[in-house]
């Protein structure tokens, strides 16, 4: 199954690769992983999402808990979560494209972010599956570029992630 | 200005942070990236600075000293092929847990990333095989480190912990405060159990009709052997015991069913399928122990649990009552509900249990047949244990001498057997003896090996010459890698690819050329007399180097064909 791990880890260089590193080491699955310091600079969050059964998904709990850099780790799946990713999407926009690309980006509530002679480039959030389903609405020959951050989640209501 | 506020070099720093620490030996190898330390090392005498001849051995050597005394073991490497030199050593104390502290030397911070001269990214190498690593990158941050690294090797589930310190950091000035204490916000580990489980736990095994014990390297490590010695025998249970945790309890003890796993005795092995209710004691349930875990699983039975990490529970197994802690404070409140509590147990059941048991240990499965001929390396294992009185320090390499050497050498006391287990690394048992002579020098150490194994360290002859380690090196020469020939004979039709041992050195001369005692022993009948005479006063200063030529064609029994099933042993009669 499919699960989301929330985790606040010092930032400091070389803490990423630890993560990555066990990862890799240890033969787990990463579908996406997103980092980046939290209001408290010491701190990064990192948001993994990843797949397993429940064994898999419990050892991989315990073996970030192991490493020394990570502070707290969360499965999101655990309780109620919000999951957002930022997508950019380049795409072409010449003659009748260019009607027909505003009409899914206003459909999908995405925004055009820079717009040239033959392309725009689109920004979409939403649940991965959102943005999947935008891609797969799109004429493949249409698109030009996407590049997508990966998953970040949140806990919903009082679940809170902090030191 | 006064000379407690006068600045140190880094290097300084880092040699009074060891001070600071108690260490009493670092085992290492100069090179350019850590002259400076080298520098400071030569204007202090607190600690021995032990040169080996390959970095390897440095880690080994001190790997071993924590193995042996329990302290924290200290390494002194270079940059580049020192760090690199290092890693086999560094994984191999990684997978048995040993607290280790690793400097080594990296080149300046200036020159970091420019494919300096013997420069590699020490961190990134050594992250997957350490519990943490760090690379100092400010002259501020030296003292802080040094106490973290300490702190982190040896709390909680030991491990290694490398120290990456660049040249010019060891050059600059600063000031020297060793922090008292040390705390990090992201480690934490726990220590206590929970009572309410030990409390089930407890309960479980005294209900239970067959129940069994099995110990772990984690006893020994958690220094928790006489808390299992007084569990284990106020509740009367049988015990069994991994590679690593030979000695936690005494092996000459009725209690005690043998070492279980891949070589363990058919009555330990039968007991751990059997068992109904069985407490497991910082052990991991690995692949050499309980062979294939659907095998294992298909018995039903109770699994209890006690181990410091809780990345090891429930890892390959299924888990009824984990209990995260301590193993020697787990044990400790055990004992003491055991003591306040008093409670029933089912003495029938228990009794008939042992009768089963006793039943399999009859088919004494350990049995050899001796030869007028040709050594048995079983009989010069048993005779070693006959002249040491069973009081050494026994180092092993890795292969078939290691099996036989945890077979029939019982251990009594914890720290005394010392050998790679997870990594299972050959080279180590030279190394291993010096590290153990140096931290007992009046023991008798003795280093079980093999002809292919001690090879790879060889070079070490010559460090134990410079420092006066009087090891008694027990070679069990058969000219094969001896385990690789065993699995050639059983599983790949006898095609003994690259498994003999051509072109061997005379070991007798090449001990003599490292200027120590060298003896070859080709008779079964010599072997008690040469053992004598290696361990006798007049050779109680001098290392002898003991080549025993041993029948080829002997094989480890019992043995679990890999992917089998505990109850599924080759036993030597069935032959």
């Amino acid at each position: 199954m499919r699960h989301i791990i929330s985790l606040l880890m010092e930032n400091e260089s070389g803490a990423l690769s630890r993560v990555a590193g066990l990862f890799s080491a240890r033969g787990y699955n990463i579908e996406s992983l997103t980092v980046a310091p939290t209001e408290d600079p010491t701190l990064s969050r990192m948001t993994i999402v990843t797949s397993g059964s429940d064994a898999v998904i419990e050892q991989i709990i315990k073996q970030l808990n192991k490493l020394i850099d990570v502070v707290k780790v969360l499965d999101l799946n655990d309780g109620k979560f919000i999951e957002r990713e930022l997508m950019l999407v380049k795409v072409k926009a010449t003659g009748a494209f260019r009607e027909e690309m505003k009409r899914m980006c206003d459909i999908f509530r995405g925004r055009i972010i820079d717009v040239a002679d033959g392309s725009f480039t689109i920004e979409l959030t939403g649940s991965g599956n959102k943005l999947d389903a935008f891609i797969e609405s799109l004429d493949k020959a249409a698109i030009l570029e996407t590049v997508r951050t990966g998953a970040s989640g949140i806990g919903r209501g009082d679940r809170i992630l902090k030191v | 200005m006064d000379q407690s506020s006068k600045q140190l070099t880094g290097a300084e720093i880092l040699i009074r942070c060891l001070h600071e620490e108690k260490v009493k030996f670092v085992f290492g190898y100069p090179g350019g990236a850590v002259l400076n330390i080298y520098d400071a090392i030569f204007q202090q005498d607190k600690f021995k600075h032990v040169l080996v001849r390959h970095e390897q051995a440095a880690i080994h050597a001190a790997d071993a000293f924590s193995r042996s005394t329990g302290e924290v073991g200290v390494a002194l490497v270079t940059s580049g092929p020192g760090a690199t030199n290092a890693v086999t050593g560094i994984a191999t104390a990684y997978m048995d847990s040993i607290p280790m502290v690793i400097i080594s030397g990296q080149v300046p911070t200036y020159a970091i990333g420019q494919d300096a001269f013997q420069e590699c990214d020490t961190v990134g190498i050594t992250r997957p095989c350490v519990k943490h690593n760090f690379l100092v990158k400010d002259i501020k941050d030296i003292a802080s480190t040094m106490k973290k690294a300490f702190y982190v090797a040896a709390s909680g589930r030991p491990g290694p912990v490398l120290v990456d310190i660049p040249k010019d950091i060891t050059a600059q000035l600063g000031d020297f405060e060793y922090p008292s204490t040390v705390a990090l916000r992201s480690y934490n580990p726990v220590t206590k159990g929970h009572l309410g489980q030990i409390k089930k736990a407890l309960k479980m095994l005294t209900e239970a009709k067959r129940p069994m014990v099995y110990s772990g390297g984690g006893v020994v490590l958690g220094d928790a052997s006489q808390h299992l010695i007084k569990l284990v025998q106020s509740l009367g249970l049988p015990i069994t015991s991994t590679l690593m945790g030979l000695g936690g309890y005494p092996s000459t003890d009725k209690q005690f069913l043998g070492m279980l796993g891949m070589h363990g005795t058919y009555e330990a092995n039968m007991a751990m399928q059997e068992c109904d209710v069985l407490l497991a004691v910082g052990a991991r349930f690995d692949d050499r122990v309980i062979g294939n875990p659907e095998h294992f699983l298909s018995r039903p039975r109770t699994i209890i649990h006690i181990d410091i990490d809780p990345s090891s529970i429930a890892k390959r197994v299924k888990i009824d009552v984990p209990i995260v802690g301590d193993v020697k404070s787990v044990l400790a409140d055990m004992n003491e509900l055991v003591a306040s509590e008093k409670p029933a147990q089912n003495t029938a059941a228990l009794k008939d249990w042992f009768k089963e048991i006793e039943g399999w240990r009859s088919k004494n499965c350990l049995s050899f047949a001796l030869s007028p001929e040709l050594i048995k390396p079983q009989d010069v294992i048993q005779k070693l244990y006959q002249v040491t009185k069973g009081d050494a320090y026994i180092t092993s390499d890795v292969g078939q001498h290691q099996m036989w050497a945890a077979q029939y050498y019982p251990f009594d006391k914890p720290r005394r057997w010392i050998n790679s287990g997870g990594l299972g690394t050959m080279g180590v048992g030279l190394p291993y003896a010096m590290g153990v002579q140096l931290a007992h020098p009046e023991a008798q150490v003795a280093c079980i090996t093999g002809e292919a194994s001690v090879q790879m360290c060889i070079q070490e002859l010559s460090t134990c010459k410079q420092f006066n380690l009087p090891i008694k090196v027990i070679t069990l020469n058969n000219r094969y890698m001896g385990m690789v020939r065993q699995w050639q004979e059983f599983f790949y039709g006898n095609r003994y690819s690259q498994s003999y041992m051509e072109a061997l050195p005379d070991f007798v001369k090449l001990a003599e050329a490292y200027g120590h005692v060298g003896m070859r022993i080709e008779n079964p009948a010599d072997i008690e007399g040469a053992l004598k005479e290696a361990f006798s006063p007049q050779l109680k200063e001098r290392l002898v180097f003991m080549d025993f030529m041993t029948d080829q064609s002997e094989n480890v029994f019992p043995m679990i064909p890999n992917g089998k099933g505990l109850s599924e042993m080759i036993l030597a009669e069935e032959l």
